[in-house]
């Protein structure tokens, strides 16, 4: 861009000008995108009741009370229990993702078989379909399996690769890989399991990981899967439990609430900042292939 | 940059003579396309295509989950027409869907257009502008933004800063739809990578071409960036709109569970949830549940339809 001005004589001053505009646009645009994360660390250190009114983004004197609050746990469920519920099953669903949608997309990128487009197309199409339209017989057939109220509706989907977007992701990878190598293990007399696992697997990993931090992320923070198929206590995740023990205390432990909701932010903040350049070039490949 | 499309692979040349062997070995491959995807046909059969059947089905039923579903035709869609809630919920999913979606896109797009220009702190900027995506939808924030949209708090303050007296988004039945607006809005994050990565694509000559031609900033934009961009924007626009129709999560929490007050947040899909799990009433949702597929497919249509008049894919890419 700025190659552009050279050939102005006051190329020099409008440069400048140029980039303080551009910093001071980046920085209020920041400033709005990073508040409400800081509102909210901020919030967990004030005493509950100043929460709400007041202004000020970090309170002046800071208070531990809402975390050691927050360690006693709630309704006699230590807290940890929430957070292990939900480590157990973004970490199953990681699993489940990586292991079926990988095989599929091997299936579609790398097996020539009849029948392969059309099951493609209808993949991709399931894509666009809202979820609401399975909702109700998948919860209907669950329940004729008494199988509510444990975490097997939650990740049977995963496991079977529902989860289109992240096929879709794997196949698109998998077709950018150079043809010769996998035809070469095929010489040497390898079959497909063998070349899937020591070939294109291998070769994958960039897209295997975004799929997996996306995926961990996604089954952290979800909270319609939960909220309709898990209803005992001990069994929620963290995103149900703060829903369920929202007001049960009353707005004396606003404070403990506070610092849970920020506690359920943590990991997926810690994966974003160690991830971001995986999930961010993830997501722009999605766009642009896909 | 093509936008979702199969382009078949060849498979590795028959090496061995002969049509019998070839067929063999056709066959064989056709076993193990359809073993390594096996977990997705279990998945698509099981999960996704019979319960589109069963769906279907249950739309014309009365089906309270304990006794077996009765045929009544029609019912649960004159019922739907005629039920004010449930016009209610259209009003407020195409309200929050045609406000929140364009200003979501169009911040992507300008904030995108920043980014591009390449200044120090430009990789931290992106980064920074995508987090939101990722948390956006967790329960956590949607508590935050009940404790900033309430009476008193930095909104309603900054707002009252400018004369505006409008009090807590959160309590107003009017205003409410508006926070969770802002609050996708906030996530422009995910759509501005996406339009970031568009424009990395167009090329530098195609500029300095035009400034030669002496083009303005507005005019260069309008006939270089925006065509070379376009299948990007179609991407953004359909995905977006996509999701915004499916919108759940947010407003339930947001609303405190309510889908309120006044049905202020009653989205589509927080009333179907309320139909089919708080009044059983699983027949009319499932009829509901079509409704919204129904639209998801019209705009989904009209995008595609229209796609030829304004999305220009490169030649060859296609």
């Amino acid at each position: 861009m700025s190659t552009a001005n050279a050939t102005v004589p006051t190329a020099g001053s409008r440069r400048r000008t140029g980039s303080v505009i551009w910093h001071v646009s980046a920085i209020a645009v920041l400033a709005v995108v990073l508040y409400p994360v800081l509102w909210v660390i901020g919030a967990s250190f004030k005493p509950g009741e100043d929460i709400i009114g007041s202004l000020d983004l970090f309170p002046a004197d800071p208070i531990l009370s809402n975390f050691s609050g927050l360690a006693d746990g709630m309704a006699n469920i230590p807290t940890s229990t929430f957070f292990l519920n939900s480590l157990m099953y973004a970490g199953l669903a990681v699993a489940g993702v990586v292991v079926s949608s990988s095989l599929t997309a091997y299936a579609f990128a790398k097996i020539q078989f009849r029948g392969r487009n059309v099951l493609f197309s209808l993949m991709i199409g399931t894509l666009l379909l809202p979820y609401h339209v399975l909702l109700i017989p998948q919860y209907v057939m669950f329940q004729k399996l008494q199988l509510t109220d444990t975490y097997v509706p939650l990740l049977a989907g995963k496991f079977l690769a529902t989860e289109a977007f992240f096929v879709f992701l794997m196949v698109q990878f998998m077709r950018g890989l150079p043809r010769e190598l996998d035809e070469a293990a095929r010489l040497d007399g390898c079959g497909h399991l063998r070349i899937y696992w020591s070939v294109v697997l291998p070769l994958t990993r960039p897209a295997i990981i975004t799929t997996a931090i996306f995926t961990f992320i996604n089954a952290w923070n979800d909270f319609m899967g939960p909220l309709i198929y898990l209803n005992n206590p001990d069994r929620a995740t963290v995103s149900l439990a703060l829903m369920m023990f929202r007001d049960q205390q009353g707005i004396s432990d606003y404070g403990g609430m506070i610092a849970m909701a920020m506690a359920a932010l943590v990991p997926v903040l810690a994966f974003f900042l160690a991830f971001q350049r995986y999930l961010i070039d993830g997501m722009a490949t999605s766009g642009l292939k896909g | 940059m093509t936008l979702v499309k199969d382009t078949p692979v060849l498979a590795p040349s028959e090496r061995s003579s002969g049509p019998a062997a070839a067929k063999r070995r056709g066959r064989r491959e056709s076993l193990a396309g359809y073993l390594f995807m096996s977990p997705w046909l279990a998945g698509f059969l099981l999960l996704t295509a019979g319960p589109m059947v069963a769906s279907f089905y249950y739309a014309f039923t009365s089906y309270n989950l304990f006794t077996s579903p009765q045929w009544v035709g029609l019912d649960n869609f004159t019922a739907m027409f005629e039920d004010p809630r449930w016009r209610k919920s259209v009003e407020v999913t195409l309200k929050y869907v045609v406000i929140g979606t364009p200003l979501k896109l169009l911040l992507a797009l300008g904030v995108a257009l920043l980014l591009a220009q390449s200044r120090r702190g430009q990789g931290l900027y992106r980064a920074a502008f995508y987090m939101p995506s990722l948390i956006g939808a967790s329960v956590s924030v949607g508590f935050v933004w009940r404790a900033l949209f309430s009476d008193n708090a930095i909104v309603d303050s900054g707002l009252k800063a400018f004369g505006w007296n409008l009090g807590g988004w959160i309590g107003d039945p009017d205003l409410v739809l508006y926070s969770l607006v802002a609050l996708t809005v906030w996530q422009f994050g995910a759509p501005m990578v996406i339009f970031l990565a568009g424009l990395k694509q167009v090329p530098r000559e195609l500029y300095e071409a035009a400034e030669v031609d002496g083009a303005g900033p507005l005019r260069r934009f309008w006939s270089i960036t925006l065509p070379m961009i376009s299948p990007v924007l179609f991407f953004n626009v359909l995905l977006e709109t996509i999701h915004s129709f499916q919108i759940f999560g947010s407003a339930y929490v947001v609303s405190d569970t309510s889908c309120g007050p006044a049905d202020g947040t009653l989205v589509y899909t927080c009333y179907l949830y309320q139909k089919a799990f708080k009044e059983t009433q699983m027949g009319f949702a499932s009829a509901m549940a079509w409704m919204l597929l129904l639209a998801v497919a019209l705009v989904t249509a009209v995008l595609f339809w229209s796609q030829k008049k304004w999305v220009h894919y490169e030649e060859g890419a296609k």
